[in-house]
């Protein structure tokens, strides 16, 4: 996306919290439908090479957001790094993952079902859930189930990225920031108002 | 039973055509059976003198479920250069252990080999994994493991040039699919052996897909594996599947030495549960 784009999809586009609030509604579904414990979406922030905790349900869900590790720490690490599912039903076993856990979170799942966050060729992050309800054994159901709600935290996460990219390309350009309120604008005003607008924007593409 | 033809290694092969005479220079070694059993492809095999590589997390040296290894090297990127070392950290996470334990149990007598490509981070895991995989294929591996796969488009051509070359040089990749809704290689590609998983307790049960991309079916569903520190672990997924059938793959070339990827692909078509396989 280029600077100018950014620029006027920044103008365009919701408020960050409404991709927020879809990522968070993503995990509280998840949680529910898994009857799980806790479930959280970890965002890979490439620059830092880490992972950032960006929505969390149930246990951890005050203290958790922002909280960042390295990013190929952890099951969620190994998830994107494989970008390959994976669920393990006796996490206490390891007491590697266990301290891990215990030292980031405060919180030691004993089971966890991860799965890597793509959207077209990049992992944008992990989706976990931990403790789902235990009274059977794990189905290839549960698991494709698993990969829809990652297909939906990944659309989420995508739009909030490009959202909080548009806005710091806008943050270093007042010119940039100006074009961004009127995209915004044409998009807020009545019809005839934005006919006029868009006329008007018509004769300068022809102008430049 | 028909006895096919085949040419002994060594004498000059016709590269891109057979002229007549040059007929009787492509004897095949392998008498095919009336019907090609599990008995016939790897009964009474146990996967001696064929070279596993486990292209993952590392492995856990001295696990009781993995036993030795025969080599252990890692692919980290030195001075800006990506360079294969001999390695003893061993593995990170229990990724690779846990592959390595399963092929471990089901060709006890086969020869892994640990090759680390994941854990250095992420950004630049694309590099250190086709690092990794020319390295084993250069190294002539029988059979390379790959519970991983790549989104990045731009590797995708070097990655199929790499999957074309180990097939030419009878090196089987098997490799993991997934069940996400994107493109990932390299277990896309035809030139390798791509797995899923199915719900089965057996681990000789697995399925040949009529519908690819996804081959074949093994076992990767809430599994115990090998992983860190000695321990075992219950798991599931595609990355599980995987190392059966590299394990398979292993015991039938133990036994018929001579079978090309095509060829071995084709025992297991004939060998799987759903074309009337037993064990």
């Amino acid at each position: 996306m280029s600077d100018l784009q950014a620029a006027v999809a920044a103008g365009v586009l919701g408020a960050e919290e409404g991709y927020r609030s879809l990522l968070q509604a993503t995990v509280e579904v998840a949680r529910a439908i898994f009857f799980a414990h806790a479930s959280s979406v970890f965002m890979l922030d490439e620059e830092q090479d880490e992972l950032v905790f960006e929505a969390v349900a149930g246990e951890g869900a005050g203290n958790l957001l922002g909280r960042r590790f390295p990013s190929s720490t952890g099951i969620a690490g190994w998830v994107l790094v494989t970008r390959q599912p994976l669920v393990v039903d006796d996490v206490a076993a390891d007491t590697r993952f266990s301290r891990e856990a215990a030292d980031s979170t405060g919180y030691v799942p004993k089971s966890v079902m991860a799965v890597p966050l793509l959207v077209e060729e990049r992992s944008l992050g992990v989706l976990e859930v931990l403790d789902r309800r235990a009274d059977a054994r794990i189905t290839l159901a549960e698991v494709d189930l698993l990969g829809l709600f990652a297909n939906q935290a990944a659309i989420a996460l995508d739009l909030l990225q490009r959202g909080r990219r548009a806005r710091g390309v806008l943050e270093g350009s007042a010119e940039l920031a100006a074009l961004a309120r009127v995209a915004a604008r044409i998009e807020s005003v009545d019809a005839s108002e934005r006919a006029a607008a868009l006329q008007l924007l018509a004769a300068l593409e022809r102008l430049i | 039973m028909s006895v096919l033809a085949h040419a002994s290694s060594g004498e000059e092969l016709p590269a891109w055509s057979l002229p007549a005479e040059a007929s009787g220079r492509i004897r095949l070694p392998v008498a095919w059976p009336e019907r090609v059993t599990r008995e016939w492809a790897w009964g009474g095999s146990t996967g001696a003198g064929v070279r596993v590589c486990v292209l993952d997390s590392g492995v856990e040296q001295a696990h009781p479920l993995v036993g030795s290894l025969a080599r252990s090297v890692a692919v980290l990127r030195e001075e800006g250069e990506l360079r294969v070392v001999d390695d003893d950290e061993g593995d990170l996470c229990g990724h690779g252990t846990a592959c390595a334990g399963i092929i471990r149990a089901i060709a006890p007598d086969c020869e892994l080999t640990s090759a680390r490509v994941l854990g250095a981070g992420y950004t630049g895991g694309g590099e250190i994994l086709l690092a990794g995989l020319a390295w084993a294929v250069e190294q002539g591996f029988d059979i390379v493991n790959m519970s991983l796969s790549t989104t990045k488009r731009n590797f995708v051509e070097r990655l199929h040039e790499l999957a074309d070359r180990a097939y030419f040089r009878r090196t089987i990749l098997v490799a993991s699919a997934h069940n996400m809704p994107v493109e990932s290689f390299p277990w896309r590609f035809a030139s390798v052996i791509s797995v899923g998983s199915h719900e089965e307790s057996d681990p000789l049960a697995f399925y040949y897909n009529p519908s690819p991309p996804v081959e074949f079916f093994a076992r990767g569903v809430d599994l115990d594996v090998p992983w860190l520190g000695g321990a075992t672990l219950r798991s599931t997924g595609n990355s599980f599947a995987t190392p059966h059938i590299t394990g398979i793959a292993a015991l039938v070339l133990a036994k018929h030495r001579d079978l090309t990827p095509f060829q071995l692909k084709s025992v297991l078509l004939l060998t799987a549960t759903n074309a009337g396989g037993e064990a």
